[in-house]
C-alpha cells in the first residue's frame, strides 16, 4: 500500500502533532500485556457463564425461576435494558452531528461503539428467553407481522444495520491511517479501507453517506424503543396497557444510554490517559443532557404513576401498591432515589459536577434504569386480574450468570474494539483542528444582524 | 357450523376439584409434583380460583373454576409471534404445539391466565404414561398449552354424528370436567343454536362473563345468584 496520501491543506499550528496521533493509536499500536490479561479473564468469566446456561439448554427453563404468572424474568429485563442502552451511541452522535455542536468530535466514535456492542447482546435476550430456541427460524418461515415482537425483530434488525453502517463509515479514514502506519494484521487494516486515499472526491461521497445515515437513524432509533415499550403496551394487562409507554421508554432509553456512555468514557480516559482529549468541558456539556434526561425521566414517571393511583382501578391498584409499598417497594424506591435524586443533586451544582460527581451519578443511573426495567416487567405480571394470589418472583443462579455474562460479554467487546481501532475519531478531530474553527466562526457570523446597506445612514 | 360455548353454574359448584383431576388424565397434562408446585408452577388447564367476599366476620368463600374461555377477541391470538395459537371456524382457540417458540408472550398478555407453560420435558410418573388418552397429543418442554375445550371429543361426536347422517345433537359433546363434575355445574354446547342448554343459560340473568368490559368476547358463561 503507498502512503502518499494527498495532503489537502497546509499543516496549521492547529493540526494534530505526530505526538497526539500516537497517543490516539496507543490501544492500536502498543497493546501491551494488560490487554491479554484483561481479555482472558472476560473470555473465562463469559465461559463459565455459558457453562452455567447449558443446564437450561439441556433440561429446559425450569431452571430459570420464572413461573407462573411471572413468565417473564431477568432475560426480558435485561433485554430491554440493553437495547435502551444502545440508544445512547446512534442518537446522540446523530443529534450531535446532526446540530453541528463541535464538542462532539471526539465523543461520537465511543457512543457508536456502545450501540453496535450492546445491541448485538441486547438483540440476543430474547432467544434466551425462548422455550425453543432450536424453532426460532419459525419466526421467518410463520411469522406474524401482526405481533409485536415481530416490528420488534424488523426494527432491531433495521437499527443493527444502520449503526453497524454508522459506525463503520466515519472509521474508513481512521483504518486508513492506520494502514498507512503498517498496523497489524496487514490485510484486515487495507481490506475496511476500502482504498481510502482522502481525494476530494472521496471525502465528498463519505461526508454525503454519512449524512445521510445521520438522518436515517434518529427515527430507526426512535422507533426501536417505541416497539419495545409496544410489547408491553399492546396488552391488556395493568400497568403496561399505557399509551404514554413509547416515549417514556425512549427517554429512559437515551437517560440510561448517556450515563452508560459517561461511565466509559471516564473509565476509558483514564485507561488510555485521553485526558487532553476527552477534556471537562465534554462531560460538563454531556452531564447537562443527562440533567434534562432526568428530569424529563421523573416527569414521565409521575405522570404515568399518577394517573393510575387517580383512577384507583382495582387491577391498576395491586400493581400500584405491589411497587409503592409491596415487595417491590426497596426496588421502587431505589430506582427514584437512583434515577432522580442522586443525579439532579449531583448535577445541578457546579461543585459536585466533577468527574467524580458525575461518575457516581451515570453509575447511579444505570443501575436505576436497569430497576426501572425490572419494575415494569415484573409487577404488572405478578398481579393478574383474577382472583390470583400475588406471584413472586426469585431469579436463578443460571439468570444471574446470563446477566454477569451479559456485561462481561460488553466490556469484552470494548476491549476488543480498542485493541482493533481508535477509540477516538482522529480525522474528525484533525478536521475540528483544521477547519471547523474558521467555519464556526463564520457560522456565529451569519448568526449576528447584517451590516448596514451602502447609502443608508444609520 | 357450531360455535362452542360453556356454562358454569357456580351456585352449584362445590369446589371439590373433580374437574381438575379429570382434566389431568383426558389431556395427558404433565405431573409437575409438588417442589414445582411450590415455585408456582402448578400445571392445569382448568383450576379453581379461590374468591372471598364480605367482611372478615361474615367471610363467604367461593370457587370459580377457570379455564381457557375461548375469547372471540382473543388477545393471545393477536400477540404470537409465529400463528401458533389461532380461533378456529367453531370459536376454540387452539394450540400448534409443535410451532410454539415458547417466547411465552400470549401468556404474559392473556387477561385470565388461562395458559401454561412445560418448563422441563413433560413426565407422566408410573402408570399414567401407559393410560395416556390416545386421543390427545403429548408436548414437548418449553411449549405453552392450555384448555381446548376438550377438541378432540368434538371431533368424536362429530364424526359420530357423520356417520350417522345428522346433525349434533345439543349435550352430545361432553369435556372431561363437565362428564365429571359431581354437581353437574358445567355444560358445554352450541352458542349458536338459541335453543341449546348453554344459550339458554347465556341468557339467564344470573349470567355474566370474566371480565366483559376488556371486550375480549369470552365464551365461558358463569352463572350467579346476583345480589
Amino acid at each position: 500500500m503507498s502512503s502518499e496520501r494527498a495532503k489537502v491543506r497546509p499543516s496549521t499550528s492547529h493540526d494534530l502533532s505526530e505526538q497526539d496521533i500516537d497517543a490516539l493509536l496507543r490501544s492500536v499500536e502498543q497493546p501491551g500485556s494488560a490487554f491479554r490479561v484483561v481479555t482472558t479473564l472476560l473470555i473465562l468469566i463469559i465461559l463459565g457463564c455459558w457453562v452455567l446456561f447449558s443446564r437450561q439448554i439441556l433440561r429446559g427453563l425450569g431452571v430459570t425461576g420464572l413461573n407462573q404468572p411471572v413468565g417473564w424474568g431477568f432475560y426480558i429485563v435485561n433485554f430491554v435494558f440493553f437495547i435502551g442502552i444502545s440508544h445512547a451511541g446512534t442518537l446522540i452522535s446523530a443529534i450531535l452531528r446532526l446540530s453541528n455542536a463541535e464538542w462532539r468530535r471526539p465523543i461520537t466514535r465511543m457512543a457508536e461503539v456502545i450501540t453496535v456492542v450492546v445491541l448485538a447482546i441486547g438483540a440476543f435476550h430474547p432467544v434466551l428467553d425462548l422455550g425453543r430456541p432450536d424453532r426460532m427460524l419459525n419466526i421467518f418461515t410463520a411469522g406474524r407481522l401482526q405481533s409485536p415482537l415481530l416490528w420488534d425483530v424488523s426494527s432491531i434488525s433495521a437499527y443493527f444495520m444502520a449503526s453497524t453502517v454508522y459506525l463503520y463509515m466515519p472509521m474508513i479514514p481512521d483504518i486508513a491511517l492506520l494502514r498507512d502506519r503498517g498496523a497489524r494484521p496487514r490485510w484486515l487494516y487495507s481490506f475496511l479501507a476500502w482504498n481510502w486515499q482522502n481525494t476530494p472526491r472521496q471525502r465528498e461521497v463519505l461526508e454525503r453517506a454519512v449524512n445521510i445515515m445521520m438522518i436515517l437513524v434518529i427515527p430507526i432509533a426512535v422507533s426501536v424503543h417505541t416497539v419495545i415499550s409496544y410489547i408491553f403496551a399492546m396488552t391488556l394487562q395493568p400497568g403496561w396497557h399505557s399509551t404514554i409507554f413509547g416515549p417514556y421508554f425512549v427517554v429512559g432509553a437515551i437517560f440510561s444510554g448517556i450515563a452508560a456512555l459517561m461511565v466509559l468514557m471516564i473509565v476509558l480516559r483514564r485507561v488510555f490517559h485521553l485526558e487532553r482529549y476527552l477534556k471537562e468541558i465534554h462531560f460538563s456539556h454531556l452531564s447537562k443532557l443527562l440533567l434534562v434526561m432526568s428530569l424529563l425521566w421523573f416527569y414521565f414517571t409521575f405522570s404515568e404513576y399518577l394517573t393510575a393511583f387517580f383512577g384507583n382501578e382495582p387491577a391498576e391498584m395491586r400493581v400500584f401498591f405491589y411497587k409503592f409499598t409491596g415487595p417491590y417497594a426497596t426496588l421502587f424506591w431505589g430506582m427514584v432515589v437512583c434515577n432522580f435524586l442522586i443525579p439532579v443533586v449531583l448535577l445541578s451544582f457546579r461543585r459536585t459536577r466533577t468527574i467524580p460527581g458525575i461518575m457516581v451519578a451515570s453509575i447511579a443511573i444505570v443501575i436505576g434504569m436497569w430497576l426501572e426495567r425490572l419494575n415494569i416487567v415484573v409487577p404488572s405480571l405478578a398481579n393478574p386480574r383474577l382472583a390470583y394470589p400475588s406471584g413472586f418472583y426469585v431469579p436463578s443462579l443460571v439468570e444471574w450468570a446470563m446477566f454477569v455474562g451479559g456485561l462481561a460479554t460488553f466490556a469484552l467487546g470494548f476491549v476488543l474494539f480498542a485493541r482493533l481501532f481508535p477509540l477516538i475519531s482522529v480525522w474528525e478531530l484533525r478536521e475540528g483542528q483544521e477547519i471547523a474553527v474558521a467555519e464556526t466562526a463564520e457560522r456565529v457570523e451569519s448568526y449576528l444582524p447584517d451590516p448596514v446597506p451602502k447609502g443608508e445612514t444609520a | 357450523m357450531a360455535r362452542w360455548g360453556m356454562a358454569i353454574d357456580l351456585d352449584r359448584c362445590t369446589g371439590c376439584g373433580n374437574c381438575m383431576a379429570a382434566c389431568h388424565q383426558e389431556n395427558n397434562l404433565t405431573a409437575v409434583g409438588p417442589e414445582e408446585t411450590d415455585q408456582s408452577r402448578a400445571f392445569h388447564w382448568i383450576r379453581l380460583l379461590r374468591e372471598v367476599s364480605g367482611s372478615e366476620a361474615h367471610a363467604a368463600v367461593r370457587y370459580k373454576p377457570a379455564l381457557c374461555v375461548q375469547c372471540d377477541d382473543p388477545p393471545c391470538v393477536k400477540v404470537c409471534p409465529v400463528h401458533a395459537t389461532y380461533l378456529s371456524e367453531e370459536g376454540i382457540v387452539g394450540q400448534i404445539y409443535s410451532r410454539c417458540i415458547g417466547c411465552r408472550y400470549c401468556m404474559a398478555a392473556c387477561p385470565y391466565n388461562a395458559k401454561v407453560f412445560n418448563w422441563y420435558e413433560p413426565e407422566w410418573p408410573g402408570e399414567l404414561k401407559r393410560k395416556a388418552n390416545p386421543d390427545v397429543s403429548f408436548r414437548s418442554h418449553g411449549v405453552v398449552e392450555k384448555c381446548t375445550f376438550c377438541h378432540h371429543r368434538v371431533n368424536h361426536a362429530r364424526e359420530q354424528a357423520r356417520a350417522e347422517d345428522r346433525e349434533l345433537r345439543d349435550g352430545e359433546v361432553v369435556p372431561a370436567c363437565a362428564e365429571s363434575c359431581p354437581a353437574r355445574a358445567i355444560v358445554l354446547g352450541n352458542l349458536d343454536d338459541p335453543e341449546s342448554t348453554v344459550s339458554t343459560l347465556a341468557r339467564s340473568p344470573r349470567a355474566f362473563r370474566p371480565h366483559e368490559d376488556l371486550g375480549t368476547r369470552p365464551k365461558v358463561f358463569y352463572l350467579e345468584e346476583q345480589e
